[in-house]
């Protein structure tokens, strides 16, 4: 009997511990400026300025978690952290295993970036992160598609002639062209996705509309767009 | 206190924490500095003693890993030459499967899956009256207490638990290898010594920790050195459990930086590896010499070649 005591106390003071809600924010802190790790060695970026904002207005304790994008979904479903931020689009194919609240950026261009203007795009060796809507884009046009693991080899392999162009969004690339004059846009931009939104568990529901009145209220006030011209200027406001 | 004092004291508190003093003090605007300085500081940023860091992490993986992996490789062996055959079979299975399974499947599926099963084991003595399915759909949900480590840990015990999974996982699969490699070294143990302790009434259990424990090792070290620095390089795999290892640093600090950072610069990525290069071949120097001298103590007074040249030697 005291031994069941003593263990049901245990349990009530475990479950007291935990009554404090934190939200484990998952991000991939290898996207500048959406997402990276910035010389002290903590995330920052668009997406973590906008996550700690929604966290404050749902009254959330946020913690960030950093992981790679190959395996940012599957860490999700099974529990390993509570949202993924990480520059995101909306897309039916994932929309089908996880669910996304609103958007918080709008649909963005993306772009393909180059060492010269005189590419046949349609015949060409391309660039993309794997599992992007650049990639799957990509693979559409009939385009070889050459995917790599993280945003920065893309570029890398334009860099040093592994591929004829790269593609992703405008908002990544446009910085890095704009410091390196041997690269240059190529083409019109190209639409993909519906926006960049905050991804959650299809059962966390509570979550998902906690986020999405949060997200609400930062479009209304303007506190949205004043984060999207800080850290994207030149992108398309709400 | 009225509320805005207390925004601007929070306000002030997260700059504080944000920005970490810098090692130098002349850190404080790197654009304006002159290349050494501008090294100096670019090398002592937070991020740079993460990367530092982690080679500390990885050292401490190997040397927890590398003693577990052993005691799994023993047990395996002796598993897998038992005479009670359940035992056996189980000890065969285990170095056959685990040897079979290639290396980053087995950590994209086992830590995941003892992670859930601790979850699910959790969930069931800690909330016992969810009604809530664990699987719905895709997702895989227990209660907040049951979660592992709980979401309000701090980072480190995140970042602990990330660890310790991985040594398992490490010790399981590199404990097959070894497994197979003991399991040969206790069959190289020449049969007449085995015999010649069965002669003085030894009973097998004695036999083998008093004649063939003592005396396989010198057959096994060639294949425990392989798997030693084998293992030494598998630390990449560390990043699929959200472990950062040198190797993820070196690749995000090598990285072209746009002025979005504090330390702009173009791709260097082969100064990292470089570093990376001579660090795995000191790693590497290092554990040559120390096996080196193992086998020659273990050779002493064996009826090997080895040991019989000791032997020469020393008249």
């Amino acid at each position: 009997m005291k031994r069941i005591l003593l263990g049901t106390a245990a349990l009530a003071l475990s479950a007291s511990v935990v009554s404090a809600e934190v939200v484990r924010m998952g991000t991939e802190g290898a996207y500048p400026p959406y997402n990276f790790i910035n010389d002290a060695g903590h995330v920052d970026g668009f997406d973590i300025a906008v996550g700690n904002e929604l966290c404050k207005r749902a009254a959330l304790t946020c913690e960030w978690a950093t992981n790679e994008w190959d395996s940012i979904i599957p860490n999700l479903v099974s529990g390993n952290y509570d949202t993924i931020m990480a520059g995101m689009s909306i897309t039916a194919e994932r929309d089908a295993v996880i669910d996304f609240t609103q958007n918080y950026f709008p649909p963005d261009p993306s772009v393909f970036v180059g060492l010269s203007d005189n590419i046949d795009l349609p015949h060409a060796v391309i660039a993309a992160q794997t599992g992007t809507i650049q990639a799957a884009h990509v693979a559409e046009t009939g385009a070889t598609l050459v995917e790599f693991a993280t945003p920065d080899e893309t570029v890398a392999a334009v860099r040093n002639g592994e591929v004829d162009a790269v593609l992703a969004d405008k908002a990544f690339l446009a910085p890095i062209v704009d410091e390196d004059s041997e690269l240059m846009m190529i083409g019109p931009d190209v639409f993909l996705g519906e926006g960049m939104g905050v991804g959650v568990r299809e059962s966390d529901t509570e979550l998902k509309e906690k986020l999405n009145a949060a997200i609400q209220s930062m479009k209304d006030d303007g506190s949205l767009n004043e984060l999207i011209e800080k850290w994207l200027p030149g992108a398309a406001t709400f | 206190m009225t509320s805005p004092d207390r925004n601007a004291i929070l306000a002030q508190l997260n700059f504080a924490r944000s920005v970490p003093r810098p090692v130098f003090d002349f850190c404080t605007d790197p654009s304006l500095l002159d290349d050494l300085p501008w090294l100096a500081c670019y090398l002592s940023t937070g991020k740079h003693m993460a990367f530092y860091g982690s080679f500390i992490t990885v050292l401490v993986l190997l040397a927890i890993t590398a003693p577990i992996a052993l005691a799994f490789g023993f047990g395996g062996a002796m598993a897998a030459r038992s005479s009670f055959a359940p035992l056996r079979w189980f000890g065969k299975a285990y170095t056959a499967m685990v040897r079979g399974v290639p290396d980053i499947a087995f950590f994209l599926f086992v830590p995941i899956a003892m992670d859930q099963g601790l979850e699910w084991l959790r969930h069931k003595v800690k909330c016992p009256d969810w009604d809530l399915p664990v699987r719905q759909g895709n997702d895989f949900v227990v209660c907040d207490a049951a979660k592992l480590p709980l979401s309000s840990s701090p980072q480190w015990v995140h970042e602990g638990y990330g660890f310790a999974l991985a040594v398992a996982a490490f010790a399981v699969v590199f404990g097959a290898f070894a497994a197979n490699v003991l399991y040969g070294a206790m069959q190289a143990v020449p049969r007449g010594q085995v015999e010649t302790g069965e002669a003085y009434g030894m009973t097998a259990r004695q036999t083998f920790w008093r004649i063939v424990v003592p005396q396989m090792w010198v057959f096994a070290l060639p294949g425990l050195s392989n798997l030693w620095l084998i293992l030494v390089k598998a630390t990449p795999l560390l990043f699929l459990l959200g472990v950062e290892d040198i190797v993820y640093w070196a690749r995000e600090l090598g990285g072209s930086k746009t002025s979005t950072f504090t330390y702009p610069h173009s791709d260097w990525r082969l100064y990292y590896f470089l570093a990376l290069l001579v660090f795995y071949l000191l790693l590497t120097q290092i554990s040559e010499k120390i096996f080196g001298r193992l086998s020659r103590r273990l050779s002493h007074g064996q009826a090997t070649l080895g040991g019989e040249a000791q032997r020469k030697a020393a008249v």
